[in-house]
């Protein structure tokens, strides 16, 4: 044994560079938290705060798909359902039970689990590809349902929910601390026992199942956490707008969730933060456009990705001791 | 009783018969190697025990349980570790992540402990930190810890995964050609390695070409030929059976 302690000393405490430190450290953090804080003293109007609004509640979305895609590398493409099922519960218990939306939102996290589990329990022994296809369809089903249901008020939706302030300011700010909440929750648990397993089934499950990994549990566990951090964005949604209807939850939300993801950097919290921004916050910005704006946003997209394919902030290896 | 007990088993896949009656056993802290050709059926037994392949028949138990039917984890959760002939590592992970993947099974924190960083998160992710680095000096690892194990030479990776494997602190450890592409000095190392892993009262079956080291350290070598077993004794008397013989060399040579 003395030998091996000796082997040690060689090479292995590399102190982590400059550059790393502040990338991996809470500053960068505190200080997006910052800019989100001082964004109303620069533009209080309240289409800024609307839109500010949407991408923090966007931010929450990549960070609950991050944990799916990003740490355990399943492919989901219908995980606006999750967002979907999160609005839907809090609306009818909103509108038709009179539930003041903080009550509802245990009631949120009971369904989204079950949703999670409804739709991950026979979806998670597929191989990738597969799963992506089923993911896909669930998506489409849900929608579909909240079309064709009439507690969920069919293709007008739900309107009236009753909103949590009368403040769009005091919302966003309400809005911004639960979404700080939310990524930092979806951080601590990449860095726990289970983002752990989450990364080894994600980089190879036969070898994690070896090591002592139910690849299939954990798998669960991604998308049950991921159903939560979807159906609470939901909530924040649907107190935020007041009205909810099945147009809202389309594929081409999930599409850009997933962009924001990968844009962002899959399994980077710092990374999925600056791509949900990016995604949610450019389309308005290039307003000025007019018809123009989308066929710019898909360029700047293919740009980004030409050159930078690991994304804007990717994760890295390298770990800080 | 045996540790582990292997009984008449056979593997087919469709009309291809991988494993044909294989029976052999290993002692507590016994070293054993399955020797033989390559496409003999070594790394089928491997995949039948650790729970990656269901025998067609046959048994499998470790201290007398049965083990065909059940997941590879929990196959790992009874004391199994291995490692595989074709590295697989963590790639992207760091080398120290990799060895933490061993002390899965250990660590007691929930979920609730990570979203909190309570105090029994924050202990239990230092031990196994600890655990780690202990198991890398322990298997003599000189590369970069913190960096992806990509990164690592080829040599160093092998050190890695037998260090992840270790971390699980297993009764059982199947080496899987660990020899394999190393150089000389390398394949000492190895050698010494396995014995140091002897030492710590841990069970070793070895898959190995390098007929070297399977001589100097086993304590019994079991020989498969076209998924039958063709010999199962000590290396010297193996060394000279005829049968083992004319499957390496065929009839025809003269050895």
């Amino acid at each position: 044994m003395t030998s091996a302690v000796k082997v040690r000393k060689v090479g292995t405490d590399k102190p982590p560079t400059r550059a790393s430190k502040f990338l991996q450290n809470r500053w960068a953090g505190l200080a997006g938290l910052l800019i989100a804080l001082l964004a109303p003293f620069v533009n209080a109007s309240p289409y800024a705060l609307s839109v500010m609004t949407s991408a923090a509640v966007f931010v929450m979305l990549a960070a609950g798909l991050n944990i799916v895609v990003g740490y355990c590398g399943l492919l989901d493409l219908g995980y606006v359902a999750f967002f979907a099922v999160g609005a839907y519960t809090s609306g009818v218990l909103a509108t038709r039970f009179d539930l003041p939306l903080p009550v509802t939102v245990p009631f949120v996290i009971v369904v989204t689990v079950i949703a999670g589990i409804v739709i991950g329990a026979p979806t998670l022994r597929l191989r990738s590809d597969y799963l992506a296809i089923v993911t896909l369809g669930f998506g489409e089903i849900i929608r579909i349902t909240a079309n064709n249901l009439d507690v969920t008020g069919g293709p007008s939706g739900i309107y009236g929910i009753p909103h949590l302030t009368e403040s769009p300011v005091v919302f966003y700010y309400l809005t911004v601390v639960v979404v700080s909440l939310a990524v930092v929750g979806a951080a601590r648990l990449g860095r726990s026992r289970l983002g752990r397993a989450w990364r080894f089934v994600r980089e190879d499950e036969d070898a994690a199942e070896a090591m002592g990994v139910n690849t299939y549990r954990v798998k669960l566990a991604a998308y049950i956490a991921g159903a939560v951090w979807g159906g609470l964005a939901g909530v924040l949604f649907a107190a935020h707008l007041s009205a909810i209807s099945p147009t809202s939850f389309t594929f081409l939300q999930s599409a850009l969730v997933l962009m924001a993801v990968v844009l962002g950097g899959m399994g980077s919290i710092p990374g999925v933060v600056v791509g949900a921004v990016v995604i949610s916050l450019l389309p308005e910005i290039l307003r000025d456009l007019a018809d123009y704006r989308f066929f710019l946003f898909g360029v700047l997209l293919i740009v980004v990705m030409l050159l930078r394919p690991q994304g804007l902030w990717p994760a890295r290896s390298r770990e800080v001791s | 009783m045996s540790l582990l007990n292997v009984s008449d088993l056979r593997l087919s896949f469709g009309g291809l018969l991988a494993i044909d009656g294989l029976t052999f056993s290993v002692e507590e802290a016994e070293i054993v190697s399955v020797i033989g050709p390559n496409g003999a059926g070594k790394t089928s037994a491997f995949n039948c025990v650790t729970g990656f392949y269901r025998p067609t028949s046959g048994r499998i138990t470790l201290r007398g349980r049965d083990l065909p039917g059940l997941r590879p984890s929990a196959i790992a959760g009874l004391g199994i570790a291995r490692t595989f002939q074709n590295l697989r590592l963590f790639g992207e992970l760091s080398v120290l992540d990799n060895v933490r993947a061993g002390t899965h099974l250990w660590l007691r924190q929930n979920v609730f402990d990570a979203l909190l960083h309570t105090p029994r998160y924050r202990r239990s992710e230092r031990e196994c930190t600890e655990q780690a680095h202990h198991w890398l000096d322990f298997v003599g690892l000189r590369g970069d810890r913190y960096g992806a194990a990509r990164n690592l030479p080829y040599g160093e990776q092998r050190r890695t995964e037998i260090a992840r494997a270790l971390a699980r602190r297993p009764d059982l450890l199947l080496l899987d050609e660990p020899a394999a592409g190393l150089n000389h000095g390398e394949k000492a190392e190895m050698l010494d390695l396995i014995r140091r892993i002897q030492g710590l009262g841990v069970a070793i079956v070895l898959i190995e070409h390098d007929m070297g080291l399977v001589m100097e350290v086993s304590e019994r070598v079991v020989v498969l030929n076209f998924g039958k077993e063709i010999a199962d004794g000590r290396p010297e008397d193996v060394r000279r059976d005829p049968a083992v013989i004319e499957a390496y060399l065929g009839s025809d040579a003269h050895a």
